[in-house]
């Protein structure tokens, strides 16, 4: 393996690479500082490829096959890019009894794809959460970063399809607002 | 800072405060923030720059002001109304009150059982102090509890007085804190850890996130002081990924802290030193688990070893380490300040002291409660909560999460304390509280955990890697109309199985779910498998499920 | 008297009615073999760090509120232990069943037929039908390597050749990815064995491995005997060096 005894260089000449250098230095390019800099890494990349999991790997001195075990541990990390925007529908017990299936259910059924998935064109990427925290205002969902509280199956497809841009218009005509 | 220091600040911050002759406090918990109270913000301050009275009128940013369903809310202090439902267009009727009273406007009633009922000690900040301003927590008497411990008692007598207080661990089990305190004070060791537990992962419960949102610096005192206690000097805060707002809140305050000395090197000019570090979650529920949670820290997979030896004797990275949950670290303040009498006056025999709840799903209010020890819980679901909406009969309230239990009706008027919750087949849990009402089929419930559990499994024990994912297709055949009474029966003795030879609290309280609601629904299965039928209509039996998928 | 200056202490205990002493450093799975008792066990091995996964050596000891795994609990005065209570005995068959239900373990097309630990401690646990439903995962075998074939029909997730090859030969080319039923025993980045950058091909996985999960290249049914004695032997020589 090389680059094991020296410090290895990062994958690309990308400057972000300079952030997730940041947070290995900050914790002494010590080995526990993996979550950490898988963190990083998804933070500033959106996603963890074979380049950046080698790349740690080396620079914490940590065995590869380590890397990829935790990696593939925690459900936070993704280890394929995410679609353009992310629809997290919470599946908190909360929200399950007010219908947070349903949700799931709506989605999958109008984009093709599964929890977990990206649609084919990049566009959307469906996740479920185990609990948001927004349990007061059940069921809720996350589309890109930003809370929707009390969502129906109905005011959701209609949010994704603002954010994507499609043609939500032709949509709104016919549908009365809720 | 020493002690004179600070309290000379909280004085003088105190008379900035009082002569300002208008507040008006907009709630940025993350529930409000959902229902976009940042826009309710944003109009708030351009509308007082409009009209000049921007030195007049004090916009205050607070923590979550509880009544989660009904925000955004908005608090004005002059006389005293709280406005519910807020939104941007409302806000020149709100500044419009500040001269003629409050008239118009969607006014959320303060009498409300919601809000008289409730008694607070973690929360007391949560909706009044803006939590980025270290000078409103130490206006508000923060600090006072860590700098009196650490230049007037000793550690002993700061255990000794945790332990009369009778506090108990706020993440679940309930153990006592001053004894866990003592075992690791009296460890042996030049190292010894103190980590914060804010890896809250039971679906359903919000409480630490809001208390480290709203009120960061009280987590971080208890955290000091506990660490003066056993004699440490570093600490992790483990906060789960999916509350960026508690860990970005957190960083802010271990900074502002450290800055006034009141964290890190020398704290209040004495040789005590504590350094705090925030460590990031990743999306595991077993890293609630102590020895997980460990693991985590030391940027491992998160599995569970067994145990002993106790992270007291050996934790982080070998060394004696004290782990306390959120609200646990967030209660130490108060009882140092106000004394161990004071607190051990509140709540039941054997329970201490008040409980913070998430009281959601079929309820009509719904939001963050604190509560003494001991009140009931048809106090909590028909007083506070505002009884079951939509002409809905209750059913049942499930505590404790994926490893709690669903209490029936004719515990109503049970006291809520560790020991009843547990006679019944529940635990306090970290203080998740779901009502359910008619709508909702308990089979179906207990199916929705024991899938929860089967995928937060860290697989590393076979009884829990294998066991729930087998309970969990049982489940799928019982609410699919496909399973018979030996499906039943074999759901019954892996209940059993799983529980007594799990290698961690996941594994064995995994088959709480179902226990529970066997034993108080037991019709509700016998309908699904004898009758073909879901008595609450939730359950689409069409007998096509029932192979289990490896995808 | 205990020797004051020893690291251990002499402790006296009941396995099974029967009085036994042991020192105070050692399991309850290592003081029971010493008196011929024998725990079954499974991710245990001699010689390899215990981790108390696969709980089939756990025993009920009088007062604990649980039962405990034998190969990580140590001795204490006074102990009273049952390693072979009815409901320890069942529990042990359930836990058994589960692993033969989780993946395929078809032992009359294995490699390891008749030299398998899963086989085996099946028998010694009077294991004659498997009552839990089968989950029959179709997952891809692994016959990247020149000399060895990973087969995850047969894992039982014991992570014996995770930690062999990192405490004993230090390669650290195994670790286990994922989660709960979907966890897997990998190799380096979850590519093909063969291409692995760091296996020294020693081959010590596979004979830690206690069924035909891992097996020599050209083994038929029933041929794949396993060699462990290696590993006493590094462990001892070790411990000379050190």
């Amino acid at each position: 393996m090389p680059g094991l005894l020296s410090k290895p260089a990062p994958p690309s000449e990308d400057k972000r690479w300079r952030i997730v250098e940041a947070t290995m230095r900050r914790n002494g390019y010590a080995p526990h500082a993996l979550i950490e800099t898988l963190h990083s890494i998804q933070e500033t990349f959106g996603y963890l490829d074979e380049a950046s999991m080698r790349y740690t790997a080396a620079s914490l001195r940590v065995p590869l096959s380590k890397v990829y075990g935790v990696a593939t541990f925690y459900h936070f990390f993704a280890l394929k890019p995410q679609g353009k925007h992310v629809c997290v529908v919470c599946m908190g017990t909360s929200c399950y009894i007010k219908g947070a299936g349903t949700l799931l259910e709506t989605v999958e059924k109008e984009y093709g794809i599964r929890a977990g998935e990206t649609t084919p064109d990049g566009e959307i990427s469906l996740l479920k959460a185990r609990c948001i925290g927004s349990c007061g205002l059940a069921p809720a969902c996350v589309l890109d970063g930003v809370v929707a509280p009390k969502v129906t199956p109905e005011n959701l497809l209609e949010r994704l399809k603002e954010l994507t841009g499609q043609p939500a218009a032709a949509q709104k005509n016919g549908a009365s607002k809720p | 800072m020493n002690l004179d220091e600070l309290q000379k600040m909280a004085e003088q911050e105190r008379e900035v405060k009082e002569g300002q002759p208008q507040k008006i406090r907009v709630c940025m918990g993350t529930g409000c923030v959902a229902s976009f109270s940042d826009r309710v913000l944003q109009a708030l301050n351009e509308k007082c720059k409009e009209m000049g009275l921007e030195r007049d009128v004090l916009r205050l940013e607070v923590g979550c002001l509880g009544l989660c369903s009904n925000g955004p809310l908005v608090k004005v202090d002059k006389h005293n109304t709280l406005y519910q439902h807020v939104t941007p267009e409302d806000v020149p009727t709100i500044l419009e009150s500040l001269k003629e009273g409050p008239g118009e406007g969607d006014i959320c009633p303060t009498d409300l059982p919601f809000f008289t009922r409730q008694q607070k000690i973690v929360l007391e900040n949560s909706g009044v102090i803006n939590p980025d301003q270290i000078e409103e927590y130490i206006a508000a008497d923060g600090y006072l509890a860590l700098l009196t411990a650490v230049s007037q008692m000793s550690p002993t007598e700061v255990i000794a007085e945790i332990t009369h207080s009778g506090l108990r661990g706020r993440g679940g089990a309930g153990y006592p804190t001053g004894l866990k305190w003592n075992t690791v004070a009296k460890a042996p060791s030049e190292k010894k850890y103190v980590i914060c537990n804010g890896d809250e992962g039971d679906p359903g419960a919000f409480m630490d996130r809001s208390v480290m949102e709203d009120d960061p610096h009280r987590v971080l005192e208890g955290m000091a002081i506990a660490a003066y206690a056993v004699g440490a000097d570093q600490g992790y805060i483990y906060v789960r990924a999916e509350y960026p707002r508690a860990i970005k809140r957190l960083k802010t305050a271990i900074n502002r802290a450290e800055r006034l000395g009141l964290l890190g090197k020398n704290i209040g000019g004495t040789p005590f030193s504590f350094h705090v570090e925030v460590r990031v979650g990743a999306g595991a529920f077993v890293c609630g688990e102590e020895t997980a949670l460990i693991a985590s820290i030391e940027g491992h997979r998160g599995q569970p070893r067994p145990r002993p030896p106790y992270p007291a004797q050996s934790g982080l990275w070998g060394f004696p380490t004290l782990i306390n949950n959120v609200e646990t670290f967030a209660n130490v303040p108060s009882i140092i300040r106000r004394g161990a009498a004071w607190f051990a006056g509140i709540g039941t025999e054997k329970s201490k002291g008040t409980k913070v709840f998430c009281l959601t799903g079929a309820v009509a209010h719904t939001g963050l409660i604190e509560v003494p020890m001991g009140i009931t819980l048809r106090e909590i679901v028909f007083d506070i909560g505002g009884g079951i909406p939509n002409g809905r009969k209750f059913k049942a309230v499930q505590t404790g999460g994926p490893s709690g239990g669903c209490i029936p009706e004719q515990f109503l008027d049970m006291p809520v304390d560790y020991d009843s919750l547990k006679s019944v087949g529940s635990i306090m849990g970290s203080g998740g509280m779901i009502v359910i009402d008619d709508s909702s089929c308990m089979v179906d419930v207990a199916k929705y955990f024991m899938e929860f559990c089967m995928s937060e499994s860290c697989g590393k024990c076979i009884p829990c890697r294998v066991g729930t994912a087998q309970m969990y297709h049982l489940l799928q055949q019982i609410t699919a109309g496909e399973a018979t009474m030996t499906e039943l029966a074999l759901l019954e003795e892996l209940c059993e199985m799983v529980r007594d030879t799990s290698l961690c609290g996941l594994g064995q309280s995994a088959p709480n779910p179902v226990i529970s609601t066997l034993r108080f629904f037991r019709e509700e299965y016998l309908a699904h498998i004898q009758e073909r039928r879901c008595p609450a209509g939730v359950c689409p039996i069409t007998a096509t499920e029932g192979v289990l998928s490896h995808a | 008297m205990p020797d004051a200056t020893a690291l251990y202490q002499v402790v006296t205990l009941v396995i099974n009615g029967v009085e036994i002493s042991a020192r105070s450093d050692q399991t309850i799975m290592q003081a029971a073999e010493e008196n011929e008792i024998e725990i079954p066990g499974l991710c245990h091995l001699t010689g390899l760090k215990d981790i108390g996964a696969c709980r089939l050596c756990v025993v009920e000891v009088k007062g604990a509120p649980r039962l405990v795994p034998s190969c990580v609990t140590r001795v204490a005065e006074g102990m009273e232990i049952f390693t072979h209570s009815e409901r320890v005995v069942n529990y042990r068959r359930t836990i058994l069943e589960m692993l033969y239900a989780e993946r395929n373990h078809v032992c009359s097309v294995c490699v390891s037929n008749g030299h398998c630990d899963l086989q085996a401690l099946a028998l010694k646990c009077g294991l004659e039908y498997v009552h839990l439903p089968y989950m029959t995962p179709r997952l891809k075998i692994d016959a990247s390597h020149d000399r060895f074939v990973y087969d995850p029909n047969r894992c039982v997730l014991c992570t014996r050749c995770v930690r062999v090859c990192d405490e004993i030969e230090g390669a650290h080319t195994w670790d286990v990815m994922g989660r709960g039923i979907e966890a897997r025993v990998v190799t380096d980045l979850g590519q093909p064995w063969g291409e692995s950058e760091t296996c020294t091909g020693c081959g010590k996985c596979v004979h830690v491995c206690p069924t035909g999960a891992l097996f020599e290249k050209g083994k038929s049914v029933a041929e794949m005997e396993k060699r462990r004695q290696f590993l006493p032997y590094l462990t001892v020589m070790r411990e000379v060096k050190r």
